[in-house]
């Protein structure tokens, strides 16, 4: 169960964005993926949930494997799989629809038919986020009437109307401010109670402060992938201690 | 290096001879002098522009102050035109215009959008440049091209399917009637295909100005590129798409040659699809050279009239629409 790559190879074109990463990711916890700009930890993410199909010129070699199952394998549905991998993005990116609306919508073709059922999920789902309260009563409203923050954590509770085991998060607090970034990542940590979180963080401190395993992306390779508290405190990799101590990136 | 650049910058600004200031206060005064020249000439530039539209309505109406006194509301209201009796009526001009116009969105629009989703969605790369350049080259055709083309080819076509709709479906009026072919559908399909450009890479822009991340977060829910096109890419730029339209039904208000060549040009409110028809602007074109009588062109002056007013109407609606959708949707 869980998530594994096995020498997974990703190009773009001939540019090589991840070189033989073999990783074994822990169900039910955070794992953070920090690196400089540019180290392939996006485009690991991405490959998680086959995001990188639609990208030209995507090359991807090696196993993903998710509940046992390849997920580059010829007889995967991406429909399917998404429903199980949810992806939270960078920017919020709610969609012009109201709010409830930008919950109910994937849920209506992927099959809850009845509509009182779309609506009790996505009540659900706002209170798991802690948006409940604030939008209740003005769930008719445009999406984009709602702050940044506010956006955010809709976003995730699309992400989790849909049940999804694994939530994979692209820096999802880096174009809030601080205190909204404060209450997404307090939400973070409560959501690994149900799901296996991905997180990539530009953010040493928030990858310090929510995952319980860190891995560290260098020029697409895997360097190290350790418990978070080893990994800042006792870094096993020259190139790690390097990065966590601001020497480069 | 950095230091002396500094060092000679400053020297320079704060440099305390009196002739230093004198030539910064010339430069000031050129400068101040030269903004306000620019801003009045271009301030002129865009009085001229509503000057330009001032003047057309003034010369317009008075030039048709005489059908507009003689006739009144009933100008509008009237469908006999008939210049030998001196008998004006606007009725069957507005409806062959407003008919062959809608009827052409009718055509255009599915076309266009399926084609910008194509170009904006679907398409590769290598595919994509092609077929803006053939777009493109359909909108750079010359009407007459098209009216010559519609006379030779659309009309024929349209004179040998008629025989068939009426035996099928000649029970509902819009197929009845003699195959003239020369009909309101023939000018409303070469309309269709004028303002397929217009509108296909106008739709296309507002496509393209739907930002990725709307895609991309509808494909992670597990949306399917159809679910995604309707639903999100789509209602996103919706305003766009609205303009993109109405300018493309604002230019076949106005299209005169090849509807003229095509449309049968008889005075004449039908409800057949395959009846000739004629509109405002194929009748100015067709009767201004040879009316002698002052008040033939009076009439005919405010005929130009109320097609003003039509495309401005429209132009005015499309505004009203687009501001009106913008602020439910576009994220800023």
């Amino acid at each position: 169960m869980g998530i594994a790559t096995k020498d997974l190879w990703v190009y773009y074109d001939d540019f090589a964005a991840l070189k033989s990463i073999s990783i074994s990711i822990d169900s039910k916890a955070i794992t953070a993926l920090i690196g400089p700009s540019g180290c392939g930890k996006s485009t690991f993410l991405r490959t998680l949930n086959r995001m990188n199909d639609s990208i030209d010129g995507v090359t991807v070699q090696g196993d993903v494997l998710i509940n046992g199952s390849n997920i580059y394998g010829e007889e995967i549905n991406t429909i399917a799989l998404r429903k199980t991998v949810g992806m939270v993005f960078q920017r919020p990116n709610p969609f012009p629809m109201s709010i409830i609306d930008n919950i109910t919508w994937a849920l209506k073709f992927h099959g809850v038919k009845r509509r009182r059922d779309r609506e009790e999920i996505a009540a659900e789902s706002l209170k798991r986020v802690g948006l409940w309260d604030e939008v209740s009563h003005r769930l008719k409203d445009p999406a984009f009437a709602l702050s940044g923050g506010q956006q955010q954590r809709l976003c995730i509770a699309r992400a989790i109307a849909l049940q999804p085991e694994i939530i994979l998060m692209d820096e999802p607090t880096s174009a809030l401010d601080p205190v909204a970034a404060r209450v997404v990542e307090e939400l973070l940590i409560s959501l690994k109670e149900d799901y296996t979180v991905i997180l990539v963080s530009h953010n040493m401190e928030q990858a310090a402060r929510v995952s319980d395993y860190t891995a560290f992306f260098l020029m697409g390779e895997l360097i190290e992938h350790s418990p978070t508290d080893q990994l800042f405190a006792n870094p096993k990799d020259n190139r790690t201690e390097d990065y966590i101590t601001g020497r480069f990136g | 290096m950095m230091q002396q650049l500094h060092k000679g910058h400053l020297g320079r600004d704060s440099s305390p001879g009196a002739q230093g200031e004198h030539k910064q206060d010339k430069r000031m005064l050129a400068a101040t002098i030269q903004d306000r020249a620019f801003k009045h000439i271009s301030l002129l530039a865009a009085l001229a522009v509503l000057a330009l539209v001032v003047v057309i309505v003034y010369q317009l109406t008075t030039n048709a102050w005489e059908a507009i006194s003689r006739y009144r509301l009933g100008f509008v209201l009237s469908s006999v035109w008939d210049p030998v009796f001196h008998d004006y009526g606007a009725l069957p001009f507005v409806f062959g215009t407003v008919v062959s116009s809608l009827l052409a969105l009718l055509i255009a629009v599915p076309l266009s959008l399926g084609v910008a989703i194509f170009l904006s969605e679907i398409a590769t790369a290598k595919l994509r440049r092609p077929i803006i350049f053939l777009v493109e080259v359909l909108a750079s055709i010359p009407s007459v091209i098209y009216g010559l083309w519609g006379i030779f080819v659309l009309v024929p076509l349209v004179r040998q399917s008629q025989p068939f709709f009426q035996r099928w479906f000649g029970f509902l009026p819009i197929f009845q009637g003699p195959p003239f072919g020369y009909s309101l559908l023939a000018a409303a399909i070469i309309l269709a295909i004028m303002i397929i450009p217009t509108i296909t890479s106008l739709s296309r822009d507002a496509l393209a100005a739907v930002p990725n991340h709307q895609r991309e977060a509808s494909y992670a829910l597990g949306a399917s590129h159809w679910e995604t096109i309707k639903n999100v890419v789509l209602p996103y730029n919706k305003s766009g798409i609205i303009a993109a339209v109405m300018l493309g039904l604002g230019r076949a208000l106005g299209e005169t040659m090849a509807v003229t060549m095509v449309i049968g040009n008889m005075p004449q409110i039908s409800a057949s699809l395959f009846m000739p028809a004629q509109t405002m602007a194929s009748l100015i074109a067709n009767e201004f050279g040879e009316a002698v009588s002052p008040l033939h062109v009076s009439a005919l002056m405010e005929i130009g009239l109320l097609l003003f007013l039509v495309t401005l109407l429209i132009n005015v609606l499309a505004k009203f629409l687009t501001t009106r959708t913008k602020h439910k949707g576009v994220q800023k």
